[in-house]
């Protein structure tokens, strides 16, 4: 459904994002993770083509993105990561405008915003004005515009994003019986790493503009191989270079107290982490035991905590591409 | 087909948005009201050349034009608001080409400012001007040309500007020249030779003269043939809507 090959956007002499390859069957589920920053809202400009890539080719159901962006526009459905939507009007007459930009045919129209103002419960809600909804209904209001025109790929740009708990819980909830019940191909960016694994049925992981990790979330935490065991004691250093030399450790990560250690049988190693505390002295605050998360699988593969220090230097440089996209 | 169906939908919208804002329709009351009362009967006994036209009632189609000036460029706002609240994004990836949905904006902005316009008449019989059904529904396409051309400029305006508050200084900057050189106020043939070469180019002069043949009927004798006005406002149109779709189409 999409084909994206050496995809490359550069900003002046910012390579935002740098060769990227990808395929996305027919009724997948793909999301773009990674920090602020990263290049997921590029990517996505471009393949929406709102932005031109610098070179580098995509084709959604093989029409190319450059050649014929009218095309492309009439088979795709974005909801874009800020809000979009003309809050003096009410829901159903966004959705009306939206219809009629998308030459939905008059006779099917009124049918089709029937249909997806119940996908997304808001039948009741259809004739308030928008400024009245909040900004979950928002969202809702904004998933059903993207599909009244049927598209055959739908593009959520961090779908969630702001949104509390429980209202993202929804808002998944929605995406899944979607995907269920009309197999409708998304692609989705993120930087929740909950959301991907949820959500997608594929991930690519992004950072610097390049793809550094794709596959399914089930098979990126395989590749640790292991068990994530956390702890918080006094003197992480220290035992830090002690349990770096045990065999049983695969991998090792310190911030201040904490220590991430992976380990391939997590049972096995509890207790003889605690005998190696034991022995040195050192007092171990807490401990915890889990499979890894997408969030560790991130860690692996740059080092770097998705919302720590490495992401945090990049917003500045985000919001000059953001910029730049407007 | 598409596009006509992409154009009538925005256009629909502004007059959504416009018909919905209650202090923008009370505001578009008292504007028209201060300069007919006040300002029209302070100056009411100096002389200011009108032929002998009682000055309100010479003022009043000048007033009907300023509304529609001001009124106009003022709905490049709406650029500016869309882009700021997101909404421009969704219109500029649908699949309709720029100059139709600034085809579309523009239709429904000069919709609201002819219906702005049409407020004044109200006031018609304070300065006791009789306008009869007929003479308004003349009216009506005259200031739909006045409006096509300054709604064209005040959204080729927006969508360069980066903020409001620059949109608000540039829109004072050319709404006062055309609203004083138009000779809304006073007689064109008050000013000095080269100003009124200067009156020539603005394009409300047209409209301002246009409205008052009308209005005013017999007792105006108009200053340029009512034929020429309406040229003159169909060429200006044109340019205007011709340009402002290119700069329209370079906004992202």
């Amino acid at each position: 459904m999409i084909e994206v090959k050496d995809l490359t956007r550069n900003f002046g002499s910012l390579v935002a994002v740098d060769r990227l390859s990808f395929g996305v069957p027919a009724g997948e589920i793909f999301g773009l993770l990674g920090p602020n920053g990263a290049g997921k809202t590029t990517t996505l400009s471009m393949l929406c083509t709102i932005l031109r890539p610098t070179s580098g080719t995509a084709a959604i159901n093989g029409v190319d993105v450059r050649e014929h962006p009218s095309q492309v526009r009439r088979m795709i459905g974005i909801v874009f990561q800020e809000p979009s939507i003309d809050d003096r009007l009410t829901g159903r007459e966004n959705l009306e405008m939206h219809a009629d930009l998308y030459g939905v045919p008059s006779a099917e129209k009124k049918k089709r915003i029937d249909d997806v103002l119940q996908l997304v419960e808001l039948e009741d809600k259809a004739d308030l004005l928008m400024r009245t909804y909040s900004g979950g209904m928002r969202r809702r209001l904004e998933i059903a515009r993207g599909l009244i025109h049927y598209p055959k790929v739908l593009f959520l740009d961090e779908p969630t994003l702001g949104l509390d708990p429980q209202t993202r819980e929804h808002i998944w909830g929605y995406i899944l019986a979607l995907s269920k019940r009309e197999k409708i191909t998304m692609v989705l960016t993120t930087h929740y790493m909950e959301e991907a694994d949820r959500l997608c049925n594929r991930v690519a992981i992004i950072d610097f503009g390049k793809i550094i990790a794709l596959d399914e979330p089930r098979r990126l935490k395989e590749k640790l191989e292991g068990d994530m065991i956390t702890l918080m004691t006094g003197d992480a250093p220290r035992l830090a270079g002690r349990l770096k030399e045990a065999e049983f450790v695969k991998e090792l990560r310190q911030t201040d107290d904490e220590l991430r250690v992976i380990v391939r049988n997590g049972n096995a190693a509890m207790p003889r982490i605690v005998e190696t505390a034991a022995s040195l002295g050192i007092r171990i605050e807490s401990m915890s035991i889990r499979e890894p998360t997408l969030e560790d699988v991130f860690l692996h593969f740059t080092g770097r905590d998705i919302r720590g220090q490495g992401a945090d230097e990049y917003h500045g440089l985000s919001a000059i591409r953001r910029r730049g996209i407007r | 087909m598409s596009e006509l169906r992409g154009i009538y939908t925005l256009w629909l919208r502004e007059v959504k948005r416009y018909g919905r804002e209650k202090t923008r329709l009370v505001s578009s009351f008292i504007q028209p009201l201060l300069w007919l009362v006040i300002f029209g009967s302070g100056l009411r006994v100096t002389s200011v050349g009108t032929g002998g036209i009682d000055y309100q009632k010479f003022i009043f189609p000048g007033i009907i034009g300023q509304t529609l000036l001001f009124t106009s460029m003022f709905m490049g706002i709406s650029v500016i608001w869309d882009r700021e609240f997101g909404f421009l994004k969704e219109i500029l990836v649908a699949p309709i080409s720029r100059a139709s949905v600034f085809v579309g904006k523009m239709l429904g902005g000069s919709t609201d400012a002819v219906i702005q316009g049409s407020f004044v008449f109200v006031f018609s019989f304070i300065v006791a001007v009789h306008v009869g059904i007929e003479t308004y529904l003349l009216c009506i396409p005259i200031m739909l040309l006045i409006t096509f051309g300054m709604v064209s400029i005040g959204l080729a305006l927006a969508s360069v500007m980066e903020s409001l508050e620059s949109f608000g200084v540039i829109q004072t900057f050319v709404n006062l020249p055309l609203f004083f050189l138009s000779g809304a106020l006073f007689p064109l043939s008050n000013f000095p030779e080269w100003l009124r070469w200067v009156s020539v180019v603005d394009p409300l002069t047209y409209g301002v003269d246009a409205l008052r043949t009308i209005i005013l009927g017999e007792a105006w004798i108009p200053a340029i043939p009512l034929l020429y006005d309406l040229l003159a406002l169909i060429v200006f149109d044109a340019i205007m809507i011709f340009v402002g779709t290119i700069i329209f189409g370079r906004t992202r």
